[in-house]
């Protein structure tokens, strides 16, 4: 059912996840594996529960059934522990959220000099390689807001790379963005899928799936309603409810 | 004013423990001020509490009902016996500034967005190192005029310590007074030097503040 990743060690899996907001069931028995390498596009209806799960893989939220393993190592409560378990896994966010009083360098610079304690000198280095293949490298000493919304995404980008992160999750970071800016943070995006990353990546952007993505999870009312290759489920959707998605968002 | 001028040193000694009052005071506050704050939308409910219930009753008792009790009921049980009193002034001003400088940056932690606090915790910072790293230092660019206004007030209420016998500029100025038309001369001048301080404070403010704006 997958296209070929590059090892079959899962990275992150998953196992009957629950979550509730209150009587709101988002989270229901969900269950996905994602190996080393693979590119997973996450896809579906607002509010069915695509950021939430995100979040859960992160920890930004508590789940309430289930478990979540990254690498074997199930989530640890919050902590010192769960701290460092998180800078195992970047995070970009639809609102980018760019430290808003430190500069381009300092965001990417932050995550390696307080969490990894890698010298101020070595960050800097490592931050402007990062800053060079997200291409803002000349952007360095400039703060977030004096950045289009493209440039402070690939920011966010590298700032999440300068952990090193064993997996990459992606909650719609194009979607706060002006058309002529989505195609920047893509390429990086794909660049970055094509170096061999493992990635998780909540997008309706098509191309995107269709070019990186080895599997898309569509998912509908916290469920995980069908599972397949980018090809097989744009052009051939199983379920009535990915059809009827489809079809709204080809609509447009 | 001839006693004023023949015993200017005293004038300055007055000023002088004002200013040490009112610095230290501001540099507890500020430290106090902020772990409160930090207690306060901190993760750990028992803290959660204890932050709560010191705000709630600090800024709700007048200052000079805490003076009462760090100057006089605090010793009749045995404590700061052997205190200076200017130790003593700086404990009770702390004490009360600490809860209003806690409510002032709380106010700037809530206006920064909750995206920062969550970017900081993807990136494996831990709670303490988020608040110090990414949310109070924004937080404190946006509360510098309230943080000022509190530092203004605490700065005249350091003038309560004249009742408990401190020698600084309230207390030396009763000194002086003695009923007399002189009194209003001696009064402007005393005013004055706390207009000095109060300025200073301002200034401060001002010069952060354009800084601040500066850098983003
Ligand atoms: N903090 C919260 N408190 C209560 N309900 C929430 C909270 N966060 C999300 N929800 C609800 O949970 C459901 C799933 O939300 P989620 O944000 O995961 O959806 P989504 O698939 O990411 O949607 P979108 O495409 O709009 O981003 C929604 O009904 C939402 O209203
Ligand atoms: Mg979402």
């Amino acid at each position: 059912m997958t296209a070929a990743p590059s090892s079959t060690e899962s990275v992150v899996t998953l196992e009957g996840v629950d979550k509730y907001f209150g009587d709101l069931h988002v989270l229901q028995g969900i269950d996905l594996r994602v190996r080393r390498g693979e590119v997973v596009v996450v896809i579906g209806p607002s509010g069915s529960g695509k950021s939430t799960l995100c979040r859960a893989i992160n920890r930004l939220e508590t789940i309430d059934g289930g478990s979540i393993t990254l690498e074997g190592q199930p989530l640890p409560q919050e902590g010192k522990e769960l701290a460092r378990l998180r800078s195992d896994v970047g995070m970009v966010f639809q609102s980018f959220n760019l430290f808003a009083h430190k500069t381009v360098l300092e965001n990417v610079t932050l995550g390696p000099i307080k969490v990894r304690r890698t010298k101020r000198a070595d960050a800097e280095k490592r931050a402007r390689e990062l800053l060079d293949r997200v291409g803002v490298a000349h952007q360095a000493e400039k703060y977030p807001a004096q950045l289009s919304g493209g440039q402070q995404q690939r920011v966010a980008i590298a700032r999440a790379l300068a952990m090193e992160p064993k997996l990459m999750l992606f909650d719609e970071p194009t979607s706060a963005l002006d058309p002529e800016m989505i195609k920047e943070v893509l390429d990086v995006m794909v660049d970055l899928a094509r170096g061999g990353m493992t990635m998780i990546v909540v997008t309706h952007e098509m191309g995107f799936a269709r070019t990186a993505a080895d599997r898309v999870v569509f998912m509908s009312d916290g469920a995980i309603v069908e599972e397949s290759t980018p090809d097989d489920f744009f052009t051939n959707p199983r379920s009535d409810r990915a059809r009827d998605f489809l079809g709204k968002i080809l609509k447009h | 004013m001839d006693d004023l001028l023949d015993q200017y040193d005293l004038v300055l000694q007055a000023f002088w423990l004002t200013i040490q009052l009112s610095v230290l005071s501001g540099l507890c506050s500020l430290v106090l001020g902020t772990l409160l704050a930090a207690m306060r939308v901190g993760p750990v409910s028992v803290l959660r509490g204890v932050g709560t219930t010191y705000v709630t009753l600090v800024r709700n008792t007048p200052l000079l009902i805490i003076f009462v009790f760090i100057f006089v009921a605090a010793p009749n049980l045995g404590w700061f016996t052997d205190t200076a009193f200017l130790t003593l002034g700086v404990v009770t001003v702390s004490l009360y500034t600490s809860a209003f400088v806690c409510e002032a940056v709380r106010s700037g932690v809530n206006a920064v967005p909750l995206g920062q606090a969550e970017a900081a915790r993807a990136i494996g910072l831990t709670f303490a190192q988020t608040m110090g790293s990414v949310v109070l230092p924004q937080a404190f660019r946006a509360v510098v005029p309230p943080l000022a206004s509190v530092l203004i007030a605490m700065t005249k209420n350091t003038s309560i310590a004249a009742v408990f016998g401190l020698m600084e500029l309230t207390g030396r100025m009763r000194y002086f007074s003695n009923n007399s038309a002189d009194d209003t001369v001696i009064f402007l001048v005393f005013a004055a030097l706390y207009i000095v301080l109060v300025e200073l404070i301002s200034a401060g403010a001002i010069v952060l503040e354009r800084r601040w704006r500066a850098a983003r």
